[in-house]
């Protein structure tokens, strides 16, 4: 790719990538916007830039994660993802055939959720202002009547469920970051949660208090938010989180945390007693629940302290990190 | 040399003003000064108030008073300053202790104190009204710090205001000639507090095997027989303490003799009103095996309270053929604070203890037992608490009130008030919420019972951190210091150094501030101004905290350093990681790196087959040194290279020669010891100094410390090691704070308005 001369066949070039990889009316329209009309009741919006290195890994890329993470954000909130915007920021001399690896990957993405990619831009910039290709995703989506997720509503008592296992994404990708090789090959859980929240909904829905994709940061960051916004604290219990051997693995030569590390197909719900076990089965009941679980409860603490039992009875901080995991101990 | 000259004997009649500060309130000071004015026969009267003690004294040859006053104090007191003001005479009359002229007096508080020899004979005296009673005390012992929750220190501030005295008591209190004169905790059987259980029962289930949880000074003891192996193996199982060392509490020294060989500062150490854990050299086979596995040294205390004298004697009755040793262990599940309270115990110990022995006197603030060793002579803390606390550390000169939060391991507090630093007890690491409630009610206690207006929190510069996030949530401006900076800083802090200081801070991990980790470091300090002056060579941290806790990660990291992966073969038998960590290294991939010394220490302990993964902290490394026979110097075993110091070649040797055991641990310190103070010499000598301050958790290391001040020495340069606050992450909160102080003083000097640094 290149930038500035000769932008305008370029940029047609480019368009004509996303046109054909994303294809549907509202595109094919060729307007600077999309007009739809809207369901009633409550309407969300979401949005999210997308910077990932390596851009391409087991189980993904950057351009089906940009999908899945904005329909996931939609999703949290019980809705129904609708529509997707996508803006892309290109570095100057990206490869063309890279570029429409990401596009064709949306545009499976999008299809198979079921949530079409109705506008976009496209900018190509400097080499080396920008690290190979940004994308920037944002959607609406619409929420059924009588739910209203919120961030401060858990309460003491409700259980903690997860609906798989921790920590696929954020080693793949450092995986193939660090050129590690492990005896069984670490893949990326990117997916679209939406089809599962519906079933949670239908199973249970006023008995879920709040829903969050534990992204980056992993569950410790995730239970550390809804601890501080709901002012309670977390009990968990360690033997309860779904862990793939091979994550376990690679963790631990890392040296890392799985709770610390990044999900792209997981939710961690926080749900009322009385409806937990309906919840979980309906999970359990979905593809992308299979190994669904409650993993702790919500307890009363000032301190806003997820903690969570090992196995030899004590109890430890798991903490939300600034970043990266840096050595503590001295 | 001549003495004091024989001075001639006033005629005349004078009056003194004396203004003593320091540790002079609830421990005997009026009545001491009471007697000896009677005994000088001045007239006149003492009084404590807001500033310390009061006293005016009138009559012929005054002096000698204010030279007896620092020559004849009474052991728990502490005299910092005694000024002295000329008065016209008032004329006779008595000697009097009057009462505070504001109300207001203590201005400090102080430490708890080992049971005093009067009590210990009237403990066991049929004729006294304390004879055997677990809570016996006097003005010369018993618990001050551990009872008392803000300033001004009398009994209505200690948990002792719930129990009101007997007419004896009362009787005692008001009696200047009694040594339980303004005894705050004064108690006895007819009015005081009381055990849930007769000692005859406690000493028969410990002697039964069981574990026994007994609430104490400074919170709950977890006792069991030290000779009987079931009952150790069931403690370390309950506990989750898999093979971290026990210390053993025995009645007296002359029993603690017959477990170890002692020197004199060792048994002036475990005799001493603070009465400390001490490491000391163990008789092989006294104890059983499992007190402290590995370790040719073991922890000692000899009996500190009267309820532990009454068990012993109990114990001594029931088997008097050997005198009993019993495993005294911190009562707390896990790495978790130790258990203070009642209730707590129920909930928290009930899992570990076969029986729990609580009493009914509050403790206020929990605080461990001390543990210290000698170090090059001296005494040095390995963990700083009761007996010390609240002892503040003499800064030297006045500054702002600030209050640091060390660090999250081995955590203490420090909060400075004047020209003097205190550091909390030990709190612990901080990764479990009790302990961090547990600081935050250390600091809240610390802060009522110096009753100071803090300016300035100070804190490491770790971004996850919780320490950090307690600096944070003061309100107050934060200044981070970094880590091996205020190692360094609490060294010269105490020996109040004159600038320029080299310091090595020769540790495990602290973030630096370049972002990568540190802990082999050579600082240049000069008052508020420093740099990193050079290094140890940095090694490859594959696991980051992990290879902390597994040391053949840093044995294969460290062979990857010198380029020698292939050596790794050797520990492949080892442990399972090692190939794959190998092939990892050799497919290129990237790690972070330390300076630490620390996690050398670990290297070459996995190389040499000591140690691959340890069960507690530190556990390497003690091996590692348990095995020094006679270090000696591997003949260019490291080179220097702008600051940088490269163990590599000694690395090589001891993997190619596969060296190990004593062999390998002698190698190491002799060279280990010889690069250092090479680097240092070449360090002091660029800076222009003589002045070299050793801190950092590598200084726990006797062999090392001893090693290294020696060789110092041997340089012509004066080595410095801590001896006020542990060299551990212990005494870090001191270093942040001096530091820090000494940055805002040098800000505000130069007329700036808000000063940061880092
Ligand atoms: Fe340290
Ligand atoms: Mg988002
Ligand atoms: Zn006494
Ligand atoms: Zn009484």
């Amino acid at each position: 790719l290149s930038h500035g001369a000769g932008g305008r066949a370029m940029g047609q070039l480019i368009e004509g990538i996303f046109h054909k990889a994303f294809d549907n009316i509202w595109l094919r329209a060729g307007n600077d916007q999309s007009a739809f009309t809207v369901p009633g009741g409550r309407m969300v919006m979401s949005t999210d830039g997308y910077v990932v290195s390596p851009l391409f890994f087991p189980g993904g890329n950057i351009g089906s994660l940009a999908v899945h993470g904005t329909i996931n954000d939609i999703a949290m909130a019980a809705a129904r993802p609708l529509y997707l915007s996508a803006s892309f920021i290109i570095e100057e001399g990206f490869p063309l055939a890279d570029l429409e690896r990401i596009a064709e990957s949306m545009g499976v993405a999008s299809r198979g959720a079921g949530v079409p990619i109705i506008t976009g831009d496209t900018k190509v910039v400097e080499r080396g202002k920008a690290d190979g290709v940004f994308i920037s995703t944002s959607g609406v989506g619409v929420v059924p009547d009588g739910l209203d997720l919120r961030a401060d509503a858990a309460r003491p008592g409700d259980a903690v469920i997860l609906s798989g296992s921790i920590g696929d994404h954020g080693i793949a990708v450092m995986s193939k970051r660090e050129n590690l090789e492990f005896d069984a090959a670490v893949v990326s859980d990117s997916a679209a949660l939406h089809g599962l929240v519906t079933a949670m909904v239908e199973a249970g829905g006023r008995q879920i208090r709040l829903m969050r994709d534990p992204t980056r940061g992993g569950i410790a960051a995730t239970l550390n938010e809804i601890a501080s916004q709901s002012k309670v604290g977390f009990h968990i219990d360690e033997e309860a989180i779904p862990v793939k051997p091979e994550v376990a693995a690679a963790c631990e030569l890392l040296g890392v945390d799985p709770l610390n590390v990044a999900n792209e197909g997981k939710l961690v719900a926080v749900a009322a007693p009385e409806g937990a076990k309906a919840i979980l089965a309906a999970m359990r009941a979905h593809p992308l629940g299979r190994e669904a679980a409650v993993v702790g409860h919500v307890v009363a603490d000032d301190d806003c302290f997820v903690q969570m039992a090992t196995s030899f009875g004590g109890g430890r901080i798991v903490d939300w990190l600034s970043g990266e995991q840096l050595p503590r101990i001295c | 040399m001549a003495r004091v000259l024989a001075r001639p004997i006033e005629s005349r009649v004078r009056r003194l003003r004396l203004r003593v500060r320091g540790t002079v309130q609830g421990v005997g000071f009026r009545p001491f000064v009471y007697r000896l004015a009677r005994e000088m026969r001045l007239s006149g009267f003492v009084l404590n108030d807001s500033e310390g003690v009061l006293i005016e004294i009138e009559g012929l040859d005054p002096d000698r008073f204010g030279e007896a006053i620092r020559t004849r104090a009474p052991p728990l007191a502490r005299i910092d300053a005694v000024d002295v003001l000329e008065l016209p005479p008032t004329g006779g009359g008595r000697f009097e202790i009057l009462d505070s002229l504001d109300g207001r007096s203590a201005t400090r508080i102080g430490a708890d104190a080992a049971i005093c020899a009067e009590c210990r004979r009237e403990l066991t005296d049929p004729g006294s009204r304390f004879f055997g009673y677990p809570f016996v005390n006097c003005t010369q012992c018993g618990p001050r710090f551990t009872i008392t929750s803000a300033l001004p220190y009398d009994r209505a501030q200690t948990s002792m205001a719930s129990f009101s005295m007997c007419d004896a008591c009362a009787a005692d209190y008001v009696d200047p000639e009694s040594r339980r004169f303004h005894a705050e905790p004064v108690a006895c059987p007819e009015c005081g507090p009381s055990l849930s259980h007769p000692v005859a029962e406690l000493a028969a289930r410990l002697e039964g095997g069981a574990i026994v949880a007994l609430k104490g000074v400074g919170g709950f003891h977890l006792f069991c027989d030290a000779r009987n192996d079931a009952a150790i193996a069931r403690l370390r199982r309950r506990k989750a303490r898999e093979e971290k060392p026990f210390a053993v509490m025995v009645r007296d020294i002359a029993a603690a003799r017959q477990l170890a060989q002692l020197t004199d500062a060792e048994e002036f150490l475990l005799t001493s009103p603070a009465s400390p854990i001490v490491l000391v050299e163990a008789v092989a086979g006294k104890l059983s095996n499992l007190v402290a596995p590995g370790l040719g040294r073991i922890g000692l205390i000899v009996a500190y309270s009267p309820a532990h004298l009454l068990l012993f004697d109990e114990l001594s009755r029931l088997s008097p053929h050997c005198p009993p040793a019993l495993v005294a262990t911190s009562a707390n599940p896990g790495g978790e604070p130790l258990v203070a309270d009642n209730a707590d115990a129920e909930l928290r110990l009930s899992a570990i203890a076969d029986l729990i022995v609580t009493h009914d006197r509050d403790i206020v603030a929990r605080a461990d037992d001390s543990v210290m060793q000698i170090v090059d002579g001296a005494p040095a803390f390995i963990r700083r608490a009761r007996g010390f606390v609240p002892e503040p550390v003499d800064l030297g000169a006045d500054g702002p009130s600030v209050i640091a939060t060390g660090t999250d391991f081995k955590n203490t507090v420090c909060v400075t008030r004047g020209r003097e630093a205190f550091l909390s007890q030990h709190v612990g690491g901080l990764d479990n919420a009790e302990a961090i409630r547990f600081q935050r009610e250390a600091a809240t206690h610390l802060c009522s019972i110096l009753d100071v207006t803090l300016e300035f929190a100070v804190c490491d510069l770790h971004p996850d951190f919780r320490s950090v996030r307690m600096g944070e949530s003061f309100g107050l401006p934060v200044m981070p210091v970094q880590h091996h900076l205020a190692h360094v800083a609490a060294v010269a802090a105490e020996h109040r150094l004159a600038e320029p200081v080299l310091g090595l801070a020769l540790d495990g991990h602290g973030l630096g501030t370049d972002g990568s980790s540190w802990g082999g470091e050579m600082l240049a300090v000069e008052g508020h101004r420093w740099l990193r002056a050079g290094s140890l060579m940095p090694l490859p941290l594959p696991g980051g905290d992990r290879a902390a806790r597994e040391p053949w990660r840093m044995g294969v990291a460290a062979l990857q350093a010198a380029n020698r992966i292939d050596l790794a073969r050797a520990l492949e038998l080892a442990h399972s990681g090692v190939a794959r960590l190998a092939a990892m290294f050799n497919r290129g991939m990237r790690t972070p790196v330390t300076s630490s010394l620390g996690r050398l220490f670990d290297a070459v302990a996995a190389i040499s087959g000591v140690r691959l993964v340890q069960t507690y902290e530190g556990q390497a490394a003690m091996e590692f040194e348990a095995l020094v026979r006679a270090p000696r110097c591997l003949p260019g075993g490291y080179a220097i290279n702008d600051g940088v110091l490269d163990f590599r070649p000694l690395i090589l040797c001891l993997a190619e020669a596969g060296m190990c055991g004593t062999d390998a641990a002698d190698l190491f310190h002799g060279t280990l010891i010889a690069g250092l103070a090479d680097w240092a010499a070449s360090g002091a000598a660029s800076l222009g100094t003589r002045q070299v301050a050793l801190g950092g958790g590598c200084m726990m290391n006797r062999v090392l410390a001893t090693g290294l001040a020696q060789a110092l020495r041997e340089c012509g340069l004066e080595p410095y090691l801590p001896r006020l606050v542990p060299a551990n992450d212990g005494g870090v909160a001191l270093g942040q704070a001096a530091h820090a102080r000494q940055v805002i003083m040098a800000k505000r000097a130069s007329g700036e308005q808000s000063p940061t640094c880092a």
